[in-house]
């Protein structure tokens, strides 16, 4: 079957199952590697990517539901932040911080916590705590958290 | 030990005879550094090395290839510092890559010690003795682990290096300009002559270095003229890890590359009997299907069809009598063969059983701990292309690159010379990517999967776990039992101290105690079970600090002393494990008041050479509800090399201990592990954050490993806060386990 989906502003007609998740649509079709598989049900939140602007888990997500709609991932964070710099200020914070170490869940908690900021630019711990589910196995959370109130106070 | 080897292998250990001057003889004259310079290293015209790890570019940029992985431990940039100190360089020329999987770059100073018989790091114990690993395979190790990189390599590999390489430049430069080489400094990448004002840079010298015979024993300098090392210097894998563009082993993608899902049998040591082949051949995109000794593998050409099609293959096993076994028996079966008492010499001091019949008191405890499963984020993978002319390209984030590639020419049966391996980042490690370890041959591995799979196609392959398969056959962390009987004197001294437990692992000294007893008996029972285990972040101590220290902690109690007190007086012939404890007392105000329902507890452990205390602070609510609220760390790992990841890895080990004392629990049912994901193998979340403070005192001393030392005291910091809060000891991990509703909360209900 085919699917046109648009990715970082770049319009893609694909044949695909419709029930395909779009993580693998994006990973093993688009070779848009940034967006991670980590659970394949939700849970972890590595696949996050913003559907409309909303942060949305990709792992579970039929690419049918997002057809025609605009598709974010890390690829094109910056861009769509509309930063003039190859980063986006959320990214700059991240490497100011000293935020990655295995790096390997950040993509997606960098588009859960984007989604929050533009929500909410100056959100209380407890909202973060609310909002950004993601699971790090390595423990950059005190540090999520830092950059993001780095943000906040900017 | 003595070993006889191969020339060229045998060169390499003669070389690392003088201190670190091992690098440098092989450097310069080993035959594999030509084969290296001419494919792996030289990409452009002019380039030379300077010896094995530094390489120089036209443009003065000095290139340091790491022979170690990094999975978020900062080990890349932390080693390039080691080498770029010594060396003078400017470090904005500076650079750093993973090496490759070549011998050249195996860890010669880990191999040295290896043959010496001296000071094995804890995770390779036992390697030697896998029968399916010879001796003469030793130089293929390239492993990351036992918080090991800093401290070995880059103490005795990169320093020297660096220094060996700054003595050249400068003698160089002293020959062209006719001076002696006394008046001869390297600053920023360059040698300067103040007498004549002349100068060069590193790269220009390094064609006159070359010809020069490096000094094997060079001189290092005193920290205190450090420039580099101490500095909190940000990483260099960071950018590429904001911006989506690091590509870890998961996110290898090559033409015509097909990709393979496992449907496991879930029963550790049942075999497939039968499956529906023909009915999962007819699925979209599914290519073939391989059995495997431990279930079947999907060939499909998207990594999801081959998922989906695994999943809806049906196997019937042959559970071999092994969907018995539950957690349940497993614990019954570590009691029983502890009762058993045939146990082997740990430690033996003085004479325990005789000192306990005069004693005032008796304490005795058993504690356990669970399976845990790594949970890496990103999940095993592991790509494999075996061509047509016998020739293998292996792509994968490894902890041994080159132990990996051995075993996988051993499971395809191609020669290691014909296979290449790609050395990927990690998404995590914590012990889960090592193929070659004890106990670990027993039990065939994702590695050998994707070896077996590749051998059926013509075509690159990558294998994929889910993340059930993930958490359903990892190498898990054993479970352990360890009964304590310990005598107290009139004092509350303890005078004896007794433990068994099973199962014995690394490092042999996780379950040593500190403190002055003066009769001691730890002996260890092997207890063998299907259930494949391996290393987890801290390895043994993981288990061992738990037990020890919360029993230390039950030892204070029942003497009527302060915990903190109590470890003190047992600790005062140990000036920094004493001056650590101090610390962390002193910075988490112990024993300044709290809130109501809050408590503190400490801990302390020594493991691979860095000593670290915990003061925890945790309330239980009045429904038993456990809050974390702040965990303050102090660290003697005798110098920092970079204080930002000297203070991630702190707070990453809490974490990934914290992680596993709260929740963490894989349990076996019916023979097979009973979790399977993210929902019911829980993780901490942002929400569950403690205040995480981390105090560092710079002693000096041998250089202790950072990637492990931090994770193991938190369980029995937060189970004596536990104590402190509720008077529950907790002898049993996970704490959710436990129900900590205090009685006083339970006799109202009841009274309601």
């Amino acid at each position: 079957m085919s699917v046109t989906v648009k990715v970082n502003g770049v319009s893609h007609t694909l044949d695909v199952e419709l029930e395909m998740p779009l993580l693998w649509v994006l990973r093993d079709e688009l070779g848009l590697t940034g967006t991670k598989f980590g659970c394949g049900v939700a849970s972890c939140g590595a696949c996050t990517v913003h559907v409309d602007g909303e942060a949305v888990r990709s792992c579970v997500t039929p690419v049918v539901s997002v057809e025609n709609r605009e598709i974010v991932t890390i690829e094109g964070l910056a861009e769509a932040s509309g930063a003039k710099a190859a980063l986006a200020p959320i990214q700059a914070a991240w490497i100011a911080e000293q935020v990655p170490q295995c790096g390997y869940c950040q993509s997606g908690m960098l588009m859960a916590v984007s989604a929050l900021l533009k929500e909410k630019p100056k959100p209380t711990d407890a909202e973060i705590d609310e909002a950004i589910t993601n699971v790090c196995r390595c423990g950059t959370y005190p540090r999520v958290r830092a950059a993001i109130h780095s943000l906040s106070n900017a | 030990m003595n070993i006889k080897k191969p020339t060229r292998r045998g060169f390499l250990i003669a070389g690392g005879l003088a201190g670190g001057g091992l690098l440098l003889g092989y450097a310069w004259s080993g035959p594999s550094r030509l084969s290296l310079q001419d494919k792996e290293a030289a990409q452009s015209e002019g380039e030379r090395f300077v010896t094995t790890w530094l390489k120089l570019s036209p443009d003065n940029v000095l290139t340091v290839y790491v022979p170690h992985s990094d999975m978020g431990q900062g080990v890349i940039t932390a080693l390039a510092m080691m080498a770029a100190e010594e060396m003078e360089a400017d470090w904005t020329l500076v650079r750093a890559e993973q090496a490759p999987a070549e011998q050249a770059f195996a860890n010669e100073s880990l191999s040295q010690n290896f043959t010496d018989g001296i000071a094995i790091p804890s995770i390779l114990t036992g390697i030697n003795n896998a029968a399916w690993y010879g001796v003469a395979k030793l130089m293929h190790l390239q492993v990351t682990g036992g918080s090991s990189s800093v401290r070995w390599t880059g103490q005795h590999g990169m320093r020297v290096a660096g220094a060996a390489a700054k003595d050249l430049m400068i003698r160089a430069a002293a020959r062209r300009w006719n001076v002696d080489p006394s008046q001869c400094v390297a600053r920023l990448s360059h040698v300067h002559h103040d007498a004549s004002g002349k100068s060069a840079t590193f790269a220009e010298l390094a064609t006159d270095a070359s010809g020069l015979s490096p000094l094997s024993n060079p001189v290092l300098k005193s920290p205190k003229d450090y420039t580099i090392v101490g500095k909190p210097i940000p990483r260099f894998d960071i950018p590429s890890k904001v911006d989506g563009s690091a590509k870890y082993g998961i996110d290898v993608h090559l033409p015509g590359m097909l990709y393979a899902a496992i449907k496991f049998v879930p029963v550790f040591g049942a075999e497939v009997v039968s499956y529906n082949e023909a009915e999962i051949l007819k699925r979209p995109g599914v290519k073939k299907l391989v059995r495997l000794p431990v279930g079947v593998a999907v060939i499909a050409n998207n990594f999801w069809r081959a998922k989906e099609a695994a999943a809806a293959l049906e196997l019937k096993i042959d559970a071999k009598g092994n969907d018995k076994r539950t957690t349940a028996s497993i614990y019954a079966q570590h009691d029983k063969d502890i009762a058993a008492g045939d146990s082997a010499k740990d430690v033996e001091i003085g004479d325990a059983e005789a000192a306990m019949k005069g004693a005032a008191k008796l304490v005795e405890a058993t504690y356990r701990v669970p399976y845990l499963a790594h949970a890496c984020m990103e999940p095993m993978n592991c790509t494999v292309w075996i061509k047509a002319d016998g020739k293998a390209e292996v792509w994968v984030g490894t902890q041994d690159a080159l132990g990996t590639r051995g075993r996988i020419a051993d499971v395809a049966g191609l020669s290691f010379d014909d296979v290449t391996l790609h050395p990927m980042p990690l998404g995590g490690g914590f012990g889960r990517r090592i193929p070659v370890r004890k106990g670990f041959a027993d039990f065939p591995s994702d590695i050998d999967f994707a070896a077996l799979i590749a051998k059926e196609v013509d075509a690159p392959v990558k294998l994929v776990y889910t993340r059930e398969d993930d958490i359903q056959h990892d190498a898990y962390r054993p479970a352990v039992t360890s009964v304590f009987k310990v005598a107290l004197d009139a004092q509350g001294q303890p005078v004896a101290w007794r433990n068994r437990y099973v199962t014995k692992d690394d490092p042999a000294e996780a379950a040593h105690i500190p403190y002055a007893v003066a009769n001691q008996s730890i002996r260890s029972v092997e207890s063998p079970t299907p259930v494949p285990r391996g290393p987890w972040r801290s390895v043994a101590h993981s288990q061992h600090t738990f037990f020890t220290e919360s029993f230390t902690d039950e030892l204070a109690h029942e003497a009527g002393k302060d915990p903190f007190e109590y470890r003190r007086a047992l600790l005062k012939d140990k000036p920094r494990h004493l001056a650590v404890l101090e610390l962390a007392a002193a910075k988490a105000g112990w024993g300044t008041p709290l809130p109501k329902g809050h408590a503190r507890g400490i801990a302390i452990q020594e493991a691979f050479k860095t000593i670290v205390a915990e003061v925890a602070e945790v309330s239980v609510s009045h429904t038993g509800e456990l809050k974390v609220h702040r965990v303050v760390a102090a660290v003697d790992c005798g110098r920092m090399i970079n204080p930002n990841t000297v203070e991630q890895q702190v707070e990453s080990g809490i974490i990934f201990g914290l992680t596993a004392a709260l929740r963490g629990e894989i349990t076996i049912e019916n023979g097979a592990v009973a979790q399977s994901n993210f929902p019911d193998y829980e993780m901490l979340h942002m929400s569950d954050m403690p205040s995480i403070e981390v105090h560092v005192i710079e002693s000096g001393a041998e250089l202790g490993g950072m990637g492990e030392p931090a994770t193991p005291p938190i369980a029995a910091a937060v189970s004596n806060a536990v104590f402190a809060a509720t008077g529950k000891r907790i002898r049993e991990l996970p704490l959710k386990k436990h129900d900590l509703t205090p009685l006083s909360a339970k006799l109202a209900q009841a009274a309601e």
